[in-house]
């Protein structure tokens, strides 16, 4: 006690060093066993060791090109597809929503609270063979009338897109949410039509919350497997997919921690030059 | 200063028919549209709470057979599926604990103290929260390789409070920021010491923080997965045990537990909601 009193500056570093020890531990320190086991070659039998073993990466690209440029195409599309859902359903509620605001918000959240599994079963059902949405998609002549889409790129798409866009519609919210109203009302009142009161308050003004949305939504995506599992075929597999058999089946761990630290660099890459090139539009505009 | 002339009001802008229509439709089309996509959000988890009713014929819960309440009356009857949902309550609840202890600790050392190296803690905070899963789960799982521990119930456990952490740092530093210490000096003035103040004043206000805290814990910990199945070994949670079950058609059951959690979850939320509704200053 005297001891604290006479250190106060020790106090903030006392309260942290649990946490961040934990943290330190079993986030950073693993993060270099996996750098460290991307450079092993071995098998479960024999043992791995370390040898520097850079061919991992050479093979990793090589060999899974087509996964990681599907995962970043599937994962683009459902984050568009979510930004496009997302922005007029926070947009009505944020704006329309009155007292009944936190009630609409918790329609959004409540996707989360079934099962992650589960509820990309319940897509499975929906999307399944002779279920209404197919027989509907069929009869509009847009499924031709053998055709399905539980099992095409379609299904896993739209999966991931209902999967993570309460991580998109979340961050909209609070940006749209925080929108001076009163700022619309002065360009109107200033002869902007609505469209342009839109156009040049309303959006730039919820740009945080798109940018935060993207990513968190982009993110997970890019590393998903559970949907092109459980609503597609090997021929829809993503990087994601790979990772978990070389790693949980194969056993092949050199190759498989090759591909998680090269899934990590793109998606840094991505961050990195995505926050640029919005961060500088939204200055100049 | 006056202007030689005072300037004339503009003229009010005419609204003609044509343009209030126009104004009407597309005020009416977000509500539609809003609604249709709530709509799409509850189909999966109206599917889910519907074929906890079904009868299936074969293993395939996928058409509709008929109502039972069957899955209802013994909903832990498949096999290992009680087990699956005990240890992933267990690890929940010790996760939970762990995790809201640990993240507290920090957010009331990042709201309330400056100090050397903020920036860091808070990189160390914010970059587990944006690592796709599947990064966090196989690295995790290199270091247990490395070690050569066996996986199991404890390294679950462990990764559940590592990915935990942050969402609780985020959540009570949330509610920490608008605390207003003056109430702290004053129970200091009324002769508190340290430890007194903390138990009986900081701590009762800042229990909803940490409340929200465990909440999202609790329910990240119960649904995770992709973190799980790396570390799992030979251990069996309820995410684990529905993906096992997956390709040969999930029981009825699964969806019983399913809509339970999800009962419950809606409830806690719906009386947050409440609380603050009746709470907010009417016409706010």
């Amino acid at each position: 006690m005297t001891f604290f009193h006479r250190h106060r500056w020790l106090t903030p570093y006392v309260l942290l060093a649990p946490g961040l020890a934990f943290l330190f531990l079993f986030f950073v320190v693993p993060l270099y066993y996996l750098g460290y086991t991307s450079l092993q070659e071995g098998t479960v039998q024999i043992g791995y060791t370390f040898t520097w073993a850079w061919d991992n990466y050479s093979s990793a690209f090589g060999d899974y090109r087509g996964q990681f440029l599907r995962s970043l195409e599937y994962a683009g599309i459902a984050t568009v597809v979510a930004l496009l859902i997302s922005y007029p359903l926070t947009y009505w509620i944020a704006f329309r929503g009155g007292r009944w605001k936190n009630l609409l918000l918790l329609f959004i959240i409540a996707p989360f609270f079934v099962t992650y599994l589960i509820r990309t079963l319940a897509w499975q059902n929906i999307l399944s063979d002779d279920g209404f949405v197919v027989n509907v998609l069929q009869f509009v002549g847009l499924v031709a009338d053998d055709g399905r889409v539980l099992a095409t790129s379609t299904a896993v798409i739209a999966g991931i897109t209902y999967n993570f866009l309460p991580f998109m519609a979340l961050p909209l919210y609070v940006s749209l949410e925080q929108i001076d109203k009163s700022l619309i009302e002065a360009a109107k009142d200033l002869y902007a039509s609505s469209t342009k009161a839109f156009l040049r308050v309303t959006l730039p003004l919820s740009m945080p919350g798109v940018i935060a949305g993207t990513l968190l939504t982009f993110i997970p995506a890019a590393g998903d497997f559970i949907n092109a599992e459980l609503l597609g075929t090997p021929r829809q597999a993503m990087i994601g997919n790979v990772i978990q058999s070389k790693f949980l089946e194969i056993t092949d761990y050199g190759q498989a921690a090759a591909l998680s630290m090269i899934l990590m660099a793109v998606i840094l890459v991505l961050i990195v030059v995505y926050t640029r090139v919005l961060g500088t539009e939204r200055m100049a505009g | 200063m006056t202007a030689a002339a005072e300037p004339q009001p503009l003229p009010r802008r005419r609204v003609s028919p044509l343009t209030r229509g126009w104004a009407f439709v597309r005020r009416h089309t977000i509500t539609v549209f809003g609604l249709l996509a709530l709509a799409y959000l509850m189909l999966p988890i109206v599917i889910v709470i519907v074929f906890s009713f079904n009868d299936p014929a074969g293993r395939y819960n996928y058409t509709w057979e008929g109502f039972t309440t069957e899955h209802w009356t013994n909903p832990f009857g498949p096999p290992f599926l009680g087990d699956a949902v005990q240890s992933s309550i267990k690890v929940a609840v010790i996760a939970t604990i762990v995790s809201v202890v640990l993240g507290t600790l920090v957010a009331l050392a990042l709201v309330r103290y400056h100090f050397r190296g903020r920036g860091a803690t808070n990189l160390l905070i914010f970059v587990p929260l944006t690592a796709p899963e599947i990064v966090l789960g196989a690295s995790l799982l290199t270091l247990f390789l490395n070690l050569g521990t066996a996986l199991g119930f404890w390294t679950i456990v462990i990764a559940h409070i590592m990915f935990c952490i942050s969402f609780v740092v985020v959540t009570v530093r949330a509610r920490l920021v608008g605390f207003d210490r003056h109430v702290e000096e004053a129970a200091m003035d009324l002769g508190a010491n340290e430890y007194v103040t903390f138990f009986r004043v900081t701590l009762p206000l800042i229990a909803p923080g940490i409340l929200a805290g465990a909440l999202l814990a609790f329910s990240l910990s119960i649904d995770d997965f992709v973190i799980t199945s790396f570390n799992s070994g030979t251990t069996e949670t309820f995410p684990l045990y529905v993906w096992s079950q997956a390709q040969r058609g999930v029981p009825a059951e699964v969806n019983v537990i399913g809509t339970m959690i999800f009962v419950v979850a809606i409830m806690l939320m719906l009386f947050n909601v409440l609380f603050q509704w009746r709470r907010q200053p009417k016409g706010a």
